[in-house]
C-alpha cells in the first residue's frame, strides 16, 4: 500500500517536473547561414586591415594581409568567447578581453587562449567575397 | 481613549497583538566594542528595500528586449523627470548592498558569530549573499550596452567550462548557444522575479533565525563576561537599538543620495554583438578578483585547462566557505579558518586592487 502511494505520488512529480525541466532548455536553432556567406566586397577592405562580418549566427572575422591576401577566422576567442580583432600595428589577431594574441592563420600565439581559432576558406567571385567553413577532410 | 490606542486596542483583541510583540521587546543587544559591527545586517536589508523600491521604479519604463532596452534605459535616463536618478540609485545601491553584505560576512567570520547555534542563520546569509551576486550578474546586462554584453558572455563562458554540467548551464543561462535576446529575456526573468522571491524567503528564514538565537555575543567578549559579569552590558532591542539602527540606515541614505546624485551612473554604448570585444571589459567590482585570477592563470595546467582549474578552485573554497560553521570545532581549526579569512580578505583586496589598475 505504501509503496503503491508512493510510487504513485513519484510518479506523478515527474511527470510534473520533466515537462518544466524540458521547458526550462531552449530549443535547438537551425542555423540558417548554411557553410558559406558573402563576408564582404572587394575594394572594401584597405590592406592590412579586417573587419567582423556574420557567420551564421556567430562572428567572423575578414582580414586583408599587406601581402593582399584574404584571410578568414572564426572571430570567437576560444578562451571565453570574446569577440576578436585584427591588430593593423601588431599584424596579429587581438582579443581585447584578456589580451589574448593570435597569428593571422588563427594560432594562439599568447594569452590565456588555449586553442587556435576556426579557419574559413576565402574566394574572390566577381567583386564578392565568399568565406565558407573547412570541410572535415 | 486616544485613536492609535483604540486601533492597538482593535488588533490586540483579534490577533493578540501583544502577545506577537512580547518576543521583540524581551530581544537584547549585546553592548562591548565591537557593537558597531550588528548595524550592518541591518544596512544590508535596508538597501535590499531600496532595491527592490527602485527597481519597481525602473519598471515603469524598461522593455526587456535586444532591440529595445537599452534605448528604453537611454530615455528613462534622458525624457523622464528624475529617471536619471531613479537608475542612479539603482546601481549605486546595488553596488553598496554587496559591500555592506561582505562587510557583514566577514564581520561575522572574525567575530566568530556563526558558532552553535547560529550555523544555518550563516548558511542562509551565505546563501542571500550568492543570491545579492546573482542579481549584479542579471541586472548589470539589463541595459544591453557593450560592457555588460561582453561580461555576460565572459561570465557565461565561465559557467559552462564547469565539467560535465557546464555546458548545459550555460544553454541554461543564455537561452541558447550565443548570448543574444534571449539572454536578455531570462536574465530579466530572474532579476525580477525569480531572486526577489527566493531573496525575501530567504531573508525571512534568515531573520527568524537570529530572532530565535538571539545576537551573539562575539567570541573574544564571552570568556570576559563570564569572568566578570558585572562587565556585562545589553540594551533593549526595541526601541534603543531600533533607533540607533534607523539612524545608520538614515546615515546609508544620505551617503547612497550623495553619490547617486554627484556620481550618476552612466550608460555607455548599446551592444553590437558583432562589434569586435572593446579593451577594458571588466565585470562589476565585486566578481574583479575572480576575473583577475582567471586571467593570470595560464591556459593549460598540465593536462588541465587553467580556467578549469581556476573555476573549480573558486567553486570548492565557496563551498568549504559555505560550511565555515561545521568546521570550526577545536581550537586548531579555530585559528586555522581565522587565518584562512585574512587571507581571504587579503587576497580579494589585492586582486581587486590589481584588477583595477590592469589593462
Ligand atoms: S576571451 Fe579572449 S582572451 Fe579571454
Amino acid at each position: 500500500m505504501g509503496m503503491l502511494l508512493g510510487g504513485g505520488l513519484f510518479a506523478s512529480a515527474l511527470s510534473f517536473f520533466y515537462p518544466v525541466l524540458r521547458y526550462l532548455v531552449p530549443p535547438r536553432l537551425t542555423d540558417m547561414g548554411g557553410d558559406t556567406v558573402v563576408a564582404g566586397k572587394v575594394g572594401e577592405l584597405r590592406p592590412n586591415s579586417g573587419k567582423i562580418f556574420r557567420f551564421g549566427s556567430r562572428p567572423g572575422l575578414l582580414m586583408l594581409g599587406s601581402d593582399g591576401q584574404y584571410r578568414a577566422l572564426s572571430a570567437t576567442c576560444t578562451h571565453l568567447s570574446c569577440t576578436v580583432q585584427y591588430r593593423g600595428d601588431l599584424r596579429q589577431v587581438w582579443c581585447a578581453c584578456h589580451n589574448g594574441m593570435y597569428d593571422l592563420a588563427g594560432r594562439n600565439l599568447s594569452g590565456p587562449p588555449p586553442r587556435p581559432l576556426e579557419q574559413y576558406d576565402v574566394h574572390v567571385r566577381g567583386d564578392e567575397i565568399i568565406v565558407s567553413r573547412r570541410r572535415e577532410a | 481613549m486616544a485613536p492609535l490606542a483604540r486601533v492597538r486596542n482593535w488588533l490586540d483583541e483579534r490577533f493578540g497583538w501583544d502577545e506577537l510583540l512580547a518576543p521583540l521587546r524581551h530581544k537584547t543587544v549585546p553592548i562591548h566594542r565591537y557593537s558597531y559591527w550588528y548595524f550592518l545586517g541591518g544596512i544590508t536589508l535596508f538597501l535590499f528595500g531600496v532595491q527592490v523600491c527602485t527597481g519597481i521604479l525602473l519598471l515603469l519604463y524598461y522593455r526587456p528586449s535586444a532591440n529595445e532596452a537599452f534605448e528604453s534605459v537611454q530615455y528613462l535616463m534622458t525624457q523622464v523627470k528624475f529617471g536619471w536618478l531613479v537608475r542612479s540609485v539603482h546601481s549605486w545601491a546595488a553596488n553598496l548592498m554587496i559591500l555592506t553584505a561582505f562587510l557583514h560576512m566577514f564581520s561575522v567570520v572574525f567575530l566568530r558569530a556563526y558558532r552553535k547555534p547560529r550555523e544555518l542563520t550563516w548558511v542562509s546569509g551565505m546563501l542571500l549573499l550568492f543570491l545579492a551576486m546573482g542579481f549584479g550578474f542579471s541586472g548589470y546586462l539589463l541595459p544591453w550596452n557593450t560592457l555588460a554584453f561582453f561580461a555576460t558572455k565572459v561570465g557565461t563562458d565561465i559557467a559552462g567550462q564547469v565539467p560535465f554540467v557546464g555546458h548545459r548551464t550555460m544553454i541554461f543561462l543564455r537561452g541558447g548557444e550565443e548570448v543574444t535576446g534571449a539572454t536578455l529575456s531570462r536574465f530579466f526573468g530572474f532579476h525580477v522575479a525569480v531572486l526577489p522571491g527566493l531573496t525575501t524567503l530567504l531573508v525571512g528564514v534568515h531573520l527568524l533565525l537570529i530572532q530565535r538565537f538571539g545576537i551573539s555575543v562575539p567570541a573574544r567578549i564571552e570568556p570576559e563576561w563570564r569572568e566578570l559579569p558585572q562587565e556585562k552590558r545589553e540594551m533593549r532591542f526595541f526601541p534603543s537599538f531600533l533607533l540607533r539602527e534607523l539612524m545608520a540606515w538614515y546615515i546609508a541614505l544620505g551617503v547612497l543620495g550623495a553619490l547617486a546624485a554627484f556620481s550618476p551612473w552612466g550608460l555607455g554604448t548599446k551592444a553590437d554583438p558583432f562589434a569586435p570585444a572593446p579593451a577594458g571589459i571588466k565585470p562589476e567590482w565585486y566578481f574583479l578578483f575572480m576575473f583577475q585570477t582567471l586571467k593570470l592563470i595560464p591556459a593549460k595546467l598540465g593536462l588541465l585547462d587553467g580556467e578549469v582549474v581556476g573555476i573549480l578552485t573558486f567553486s570548492l573554497a565557496g563551498l568549504i566557505w559555505l560550511l565555515v560553521p561545521f568546521l570550526d570545532g577545536t581550537k586548531r581549526t579555530q585559528r586555522l579558518v581565522t587565518g584562512a579569512a585574512m587571507f581571504v580578505v587579503a587576497y580579494m583586496g589585492m586582486m581587486t586592487a590589481y584588477g583595477y589598475v590592469a589593462k
